[in-house]
């Protein structure tokens, strides 16, 4: 789960970590009346979507309005974020679509003299918490890797020692800093820490972690993820989610405890299991047509799982056709083959559908399906499943 | 011959009494494995499917000697069940619960490091030897003992490849499924390395998917193995969105060199042969061993 940069700074912020004064808007009123109260001559404007590369990225229709803005007064502020609430973002993560901007963190300016990265996050490899560090700040992590790999410094920490001090000290020194900063860092380090074990986060990223002018270090930008595992134990991480930001055939699933991600194809696909979903999604492809989704119905889908399954793919007008592949193992066929039948009756089949099922009571599933009298295409393998729903789609384009 | 489990296993429920616990036990009764007992805290002393019920690990070892343990713990215990059964030296641990948090799994990963145990799992379906012994919750009917060693990051993908083996006739000398997580027990190098040292295997299937290296690793174990031996793989997810979690939490295309198609790749390049479809792992194998 993402939470937006204002959320995370304020978590940071109470686990002891620099970050700039700022104050959330959603109105360009508002956002004059936050620069008066924070006071000074230089403020940033920055627009909260869960995505990175706001600064690089541009509003719909405008190319030359970042998501990250510079001003000097309260008026600009407010002019500001006229140009930017209500709009249209598109950066390098959104995708061509962009995400439209709500909410808008405006914060005191400061005067920077270098710019650094750091991150927190878990390493599968070396199966341990591990910190990036680099003295490359304010560009993609991912760039640097690509043109600077010897600038990127990781440190892994022993999960059962813990973060040790000394190995935010050795750091702080390889990434060029001195007398006080050294502590400084070492603190930064250890709040991260701190919030990272103790909120089950998947990731903590400051780009850049700044050294102002005066010598002293802040966090100018922050971001958090959280491991869906682990909200379970964190209720207040759970309220912090902003489900305008979140697709909501998404969350309609997630009701419901099906997994589904949104793609951009016309073959629904109902699965049960995540790697045979995603198998009936490259099959689909492989025989020349897009899915339109990932479905995971799961383990011990019941007929609730299943009817809400089908009204979520049913309700997506650019379905052409269906394909349901069930492999009992927990789950039994002839309750899936009922509940797919009574869905279809309650929500009204318009378009192809093919049903495979596999496993336990495979039989009784079978003759179910064939006695029901609805139009259902029956599939005996998963290859079969896959050349019918093409067939049966294609076959309807051209009727 | 076999990996991991066969006829002699003897099997503890950590998590017995519970639903999930409950159903899968009297299945892997039923299917010959030999369940010698279960745990659930607070409930020691007590009968559950006619056999004993202890409130620890440590007690239930003391009578029970058990060699394989299957925990279906609820997340928020999970880890500590697997935790309990490191520290009682149980020899396989089997863990079939999912959504235990990451950080936890972290420090299992650790403990485990300093034991003798091995993990299986989290979030997987569990091993089964046919005709021999069931550790975990899948469909026992669709087995037959052969000369196929599957090994698997997917649950349903694992019964894929099982009914295809078990129509073409060829059948599965052991079949696991190592997991879905980003942090877990056995990898597939582990396994292939098992499947690599049994007279009975003779063949392998491996199915990976998105997210994370561990189907390179076990390209260049097989690239570099003495022992020779047909593998036919699958990576499932050519057609997943980078950055989207596709069910499983380990299932995310972050990087470059993790995505399906880069994966196929490298397995291509290490000489294993790569099913086209999922519907094709049984006939493709089957074509590679009549060369």
């Amino acid at each position: 789960m993402n939470i937006h940069e204002y959320q995370a700074k304020e978590l940071l912020r109470s686990y002891g970590m620099p970050v700039p004064r700022g104050i959330v808007v959603q109105s360009p009123n508002e956002a004059r009346d936050a620069a008066k109260s924070l006071g000074g001559s230089l403020f940033v404007i920055k627009a909260q979507i869960h995505a990175g590369g706001r600064g690089a990225g541009h509003f719909v229709g405008e190319p030359a309005c970042s998501g990250v803005r510079l001003v000097r007064t309260a008026d600009e502020a407010k002019a500001a974020a006229y140009e930017m609430l209500d709009r249209t973002l598109v950066t390098r993560q959104t995708g061509p679509h962009g995400r439209v901007v709500r909410k808008l963190y405006v914060e005191a300016g400061c005067a920077i003299d270098r710019e650094l990265y750091f991150s927190m996050l878990i390493d599968r490899a070396e199966r341990c918490i591990v910190i990036i560090a680099s003295e490359a700040g304010g560009m993609s992590i991912e760039d640097v890797a690509e043109k600077m790999p010897e600038k990127i410094r990781k440190v892994a920490i022993d999960p059962l020692l813990g973060l040790a001090d000394h190995q935010s000290r050795e750091l702080a020194t390889r990434l060029g800093l001195h007398g006080s900063q050294i502590h400084q860092f070492a603190e930064i380090v250890r709040s991260a820490w701190t919030a990272f074990t103790t909120l089950d986060a998947s990731m903590i990223e400051t780009n850049p972690l700044v050294v102002l002018k005066d010598g002293s270090l802040m966090a100018l930008d922050a971001k958090m993820a959280f491991d869906d595992n682990g909200l379970f134990r964190h209720k207040n991480i759970q309220e912090l989610r902003d489900p305008n930001e979140e697709d909501p055939r998404e969350q309609e699933a997630a009701r419901f405890g099906l997994s589904y991600v949104g793609l951009d194809g016309t073959i629904g696909c109902m699965v049960n299991g995540a790697g045979l979903a995603m198998a009936t999604m490259d099959i689909i492809h492989e025989e020349g047509e897009s899915p339109a989704n990932f479905l995971d119905v799961g383990g011990g889908a019941s007929k609730e799982k299943v009817s809400a399954a089908f009204r979520i793919l049913l309700g997506d007008p650019r379905i052409e056709g269906v394909l349901v592949n069930i492999f009992g193992g927990i789950m039994r066929c002839d309750i899936i083959a009922d509940a797919v039948i009574s869905s279809c009756r309650e929500v009204g089949l318009k378009v192809p559908l093919v049903v495979r099922l596999a496993g336990t009571r495979v039989e009784e599933g079978m003759t179910l399906i064939r006695n029901s009298g609805l139009d259902v295409i029956v599939a005996t393998d998963l290859g079969d499943a896959a050349r019918k729903i093409v067939a049966a789609v294609r076959a309807r384009r051209v009727a | 011959m076999s990996i991991l489990v066969d006829h002699d296993t003897r099997v503890l429920v950590q998590g017995f009494t519970g639903a999930q616990g409950t159903f899968h036990s009297r299945e892997s009764l039923a299917y010959g494995t030999k369940i010698v007992g279960g745990v659930t805290p607070g409930r020691g002393g007590q009968t559950h499917l006619d056999l004993p019920v202890f409130d620890t690990v440590e007690q239930a070892q003391k009578e029970l000697k058990a060699d394989a343990t299957v925990i279906f713990v609820p997340p928020p215990g999970a880890a500590d069940a697997i935790l309990e059964a490191i520290a009682n030296e149980i020899r396989l641990i089997v863990c079939i619960t999912e959504g235990i948090p990451v950080q936890d799994m972290v420090r299992v990963r650790a403990e485990l490091a300093r034991s003798q145990s091995l993990l299986i799992g989290p979030n997987c379906p569990g091993v089964i030897t046919p005709d021999a012994c069931k550790i975990g919750i899948m469909p026992g009917p669709i087995h037959r003992r052969g000369h196929v060693g599957i090994v698997s990051r997917s649950g349903t993908l694992t019964y894929e490849a099982v009914a295809q083996t078990t129509a073409l006739g060829m059948g599965q000398s052991t079949s696991i499924g190592i997991g879905g997580d980003p942090i877990k027990g056995l990898d597939f190098t582990d396994v292939i390395e098992m499947f690599m040292a049994d007279p009975e295997t003779e063949s392998m299937i491996m199915i990976g998917e998105i997210g994370g290296t561990s189907e390179n690793d076990a390209a260049y174990l097989l690239q570099n193995s003495r022992v020779k031996k047909p593998v036919v793989a699958l990576v499932a997810g050519i057609t997943a969105p980078p950055g989207r979690r596709m069910g499983h939490a380990g299932a995310v295309v972050s990087g470059g060199n993790d995505s399906a198609k880069a994966k196929i790749e490298v397995l291509q390049s290490a000489g294993i042969h790569i099913a086209p479809t999922p519907a094709e792992l049984g006939t493709t194998l089957q074509k590679v061993l009549r060369g």
